[in-house]
Parts: C-alpha cells; sequence; structure tokens
C-alpha cells in the first residue's frame, strides 16, 4: 500500500492577515490533512483558518536560477521613492 | 562538477553562514551538511517520539484531573514536536519511512534519558523540570542555527516547552511541600534524574566529536560544558527553594567562578545506556515498532478510502 502524502500547511492567525506557511504533514486525503494541521499546528489558537495543499502540487523557483530571475531588479533604483530627489519644502509627498 | 569547483561552491556557502543567512532545503549544500542535519534532526525527531512513552506510564495513574490534563496535553506537545522536526528532515531528501525504519532497527537514537524507567508519580516532576529543563538550554540556541527549516521548527518548540518544564517544577514544589513520604518521593526522584539530565547535555568537550563542525555550522552554539555549567547554576538553586537536596557530595559554589563546581558523571552508564543495554532500551524500541507495525492497517485503510473517493471524483467528472 502507498504511503500517506505530504500537505503543506498555511494558517491565518487572525482575520485581516494572509495565510502564512507554518510546516508540513502527512495525511491519506485532504479531510485528514486538515484534521493533523488542527492538531499539529493549531493546540494554542495559533489561527482562525487553515488551507492545506498537497506538496507536490506546489511549483517552486530554483534557488540556481535566482541571479536571472532577481537580479533584473536590483538596478530599478527609480521604482523607488527615494529616488527622486525633491526639495525639503515639499510636505505630503 | 569537478573537485575545485566543489571547494569553491564551499567556500560561498561557509561565507554565507558566517554572515548569518539562513541555508534553505533547495539551496546547494555540502553533502556532509545534508547528512550531518538529517542525523541531528532526525535524532532530536526521535528523542520527542520516543519521549512520550516513559510519561504516558502515569497519564492513567495521575494525581488529579488537573494533573492529568496537563500531562496530557505535555505529551501531545511532544508528538506535535517530533512531527515538526520530521517535516524539517524531509525536506533534506530523506522519507519518512526510512527516517522510521532507522529508528525501529536501532541504526538512529534518540536521547539516552528515556531508557530510564519512570517508577514514581514523582518522576513525571523531575522530567518535567529537569529533562526538559536541560533540553530547554540545549535548545534555545538552534532557534539561530543555519538551516532553516530546523531553526523555524525550534522556535514554536521552545516557545511551547516552557509550560513543560514549570508543570514539572510545579509537581516537585508540591510533593516537597507534602507529607514526608511525598517530600522523600521528590527527592528520591531528583536522586535518580539528576546525573542523566546533566549527562543529556552530552560529552565532555574534551571527547566530543562533533563539536568543531558543529559550531561553524551553528548546528551548536555552545560546547557541551557551557551548556551542563549554565543548567547546574540555574538548578541549584531551584533544589534549594523547595528543599531538595542535589545528590552530588562535591556540588559546592566557587566564588571565584561565580558558579558552581560539581563531581564526577559516570561516563561508563552513560555510554552503556547509549550503546543500548540500559534499563528500558528494549521496551521502548518494542513500543514504537508494535504501534508502527499494529497501525499498518489503520494507514492502509485510510490510503484505500482516499483512492476510492478520488476515483469516485473522476468518475462524477467524466
Amino acid at each position: 500500500m502507498k504511503n500517506w502524502p505530504l500537505w503543506e500547511v498555511f494558517i491565518r492567525s487572525k482575520n485581516g492577515l494572509e495565510h502564512r506557511h507554518c510546516g508540513s504533514l502527512h495525511a491519506s486525503d485532504a479531510t485528514m490533512a486538515l484534521e493533523n494541521a488542527r492538531d499539529v499546528y493549531t493546540r494554542r489558537m495559533e489561527g482562525v483558518s487553515i488551507w492545506v495543499v498537497p506538496s507536490a502540487q506546489i511549483t517552486a523557483s530554483n534557488p540556481d536560477d535566482s541571479a536571472e530571475l532577481f537580479d533584473p531588479a536590483k538596478d530599478k533604483a527609480y521604482r523607488h521613492p527615494t529616488f527622486y530627489e525633491l526639495p525639503d519644502e515639499l510636505k505630503h509627498m | 562538477m569537478s573537485e575545485k569547483e566543489v571547494k569553491n561552491l564551499e567556500a560561498i556557502f561557509d561565507a554565507r553562514i558566517a554572515r548569518d543567512e539562513k541555508i534553505e532545503p533547495k539551496d546547494w549544500m555540502p553533502e556532509k551538511y545534508r547528512q550531518t542535519h538529517i542525523r541531528q534532526i532526525s535524532q532530536h525527531a526521535h528523542s520527542e517520539i520516543v519521549g512520550m512513552l516513559p510519561e504516558g506510564n502515569w497519564i492513567t495513574r495521575a494525581p488529579s484531573l488537573k494533573r492529568k490534563v496537563a500531562l496530557l496535553a505535555k505529551i501531545q506537545d511532544e508528538a506535535g514536536h517530533g512531527l515538526y522536526l520530521y517535516s524539517a528532515c524531509e525536506t533534506l531528501g530523506v522519507s519518512r519511512e526510512e527516517l522510521y525504519e532507522q529508528l525501529h532497527s536501532g541504526k538512529a537514537k534518540y536521547s539516552s534519558i528515556f531508557n530510564y524507567p519512570t517508577l514514581t508519580w514523582a518522576d513525571m516532576g523531575a522530567i518535567g523540570w529537569l529533562v526538559d529543563g536541560a533540553a530547554i538550554i540545549n535548545q534555545v540556541p538552534l532557534c539561530s542555527t543555519s538551516f532553516g527549516p530546523y531553526a523555524r521548527a525550534m522556535v514554536r518548540v521552545c516557545k511551547e516547552e516552557s509550560f513543560h518544564q514549570r508543570q514539572g517544577f510545579q509537581i516537585m514544589m508540591t510533593l516537597a511541600e507534602g507529607t514526608p513520604e511525598q517530600k522523600e518521593m521528590a527527592q528520591d526522584a531528583l536522586n535518580r534524574w539528576w546525573w542523566p539530565a546533566l549527562m543529556m547535555l552530552g560529552p565532555l568537550d574534551a571527547e566530543s566529536v562533533h563539536t568543531e563542525q558543529s559550531m561553524k555550522w551553528k548546528l551548536k552554539r555552545k560546547s557541551n560544558d557551557d551548556l551542563r555549567q549554565q543548567f547546574v547554576d540555574q538548578t541549584v538553586p531551584q533544589a534549594k527553594m523547595i528543599g531538595l537536596t542535589i545528590p552530588d557530595p562535591d556540588l559546592k559554589w566557587n566564588e571565584e567562578k561565580q558558579s558552581y563546581d560539581f563531581g564526577e558523571m559516570n561516563w561508563d552508564e552513560f555510554w552503556q545506556v547509549v550503546k543500548g543495554h540500559g534499563p528500558c532500551n528494549k521496551e521502548r524500541i518494542s513500543a514504537r515498532v508494535n504501534a508502527w507495525e499494529k497501525g499498518k492497517w489503520v494507514r492502509d485503510a485510510a490510503m484505500a478510502y482516499a483512492e476510492k473517493q478520488a476515483n469516485k471524483e473522476v468518475k462524477q467528472a467524466i
């Protein structure tokens, strides 16, 4: 018989905040993954909502490609407000 | 990859750790880093899981409902800690089944302290106070270790661990304030757990084989001897406070170094227990193997059900 697959667990700690990845666990199906996530990751009221996603369904970027993925943003200082030097008298901008 | 290229990657890797950058699972890492982490994180996970057994022994005999729910909650936390750690370990490319297999076959170790028996209710107090106390001293520095998933798991573990120590100390305190028999029971538990707790912090620095490399990788931030000194210095006043005596005739305050001197540990006993000849090694492993094998039909049934449901959904979709 096959082993229970791996699931990634995301928890919203309170309304108004996003779900955040908090770890993973094994379960035979989505319902069990939710129940196990409740027991493993929210024993002290750490969350008001849980997402579980089969780990195999996640497509991740490869750290070896980090340079070509992320370096193009490095030399674009003009995307930040501090790039634009303006007189000190100018308020609220 | 040529040897020179590997050396180059290793130099970049070491520099990242020296800068306090974290290493994440898909980053390049030296094979030795991967293997050392699999070994240490899985040992840690196994210790949490086996650690439930000596305490499970007392759930049905806890002296009150309050003590029983607290002990249950503590043991449930230990299951949780084991699960956080197994997951962190699996990110290094080892499967849960391989990890269990290593534990069940005796290939992987777990903390030796759990091979001692829990003879009286006071042992629940001594374990929480001393064993969890020593574990916290070991674990707090690991919250800033270099491997991201391990560090994150340890932050969770440490947050939850302090209730364990407090509930243990409170059990000891209550017994120590009780009848002469109860106080004696507390003293007896302290006598039996004190030395194993000290040895939990690892071999003497002079004999520790992994220290240097582990320090570099931030798997260890203080030496075993320093951790042990810290444990003794913080625990001795706690014992005094509840009127119990540390079972060490050589224990003495050292004014000059502003800490306690203490006696020699029985390392022969320690290595005997590590090698599998402790009072409960066989019992612990057989309990684990039993639970795993007897649970097989449940795991299979759950998987069969999940597959059946998934097939139904596919049929409906067609």
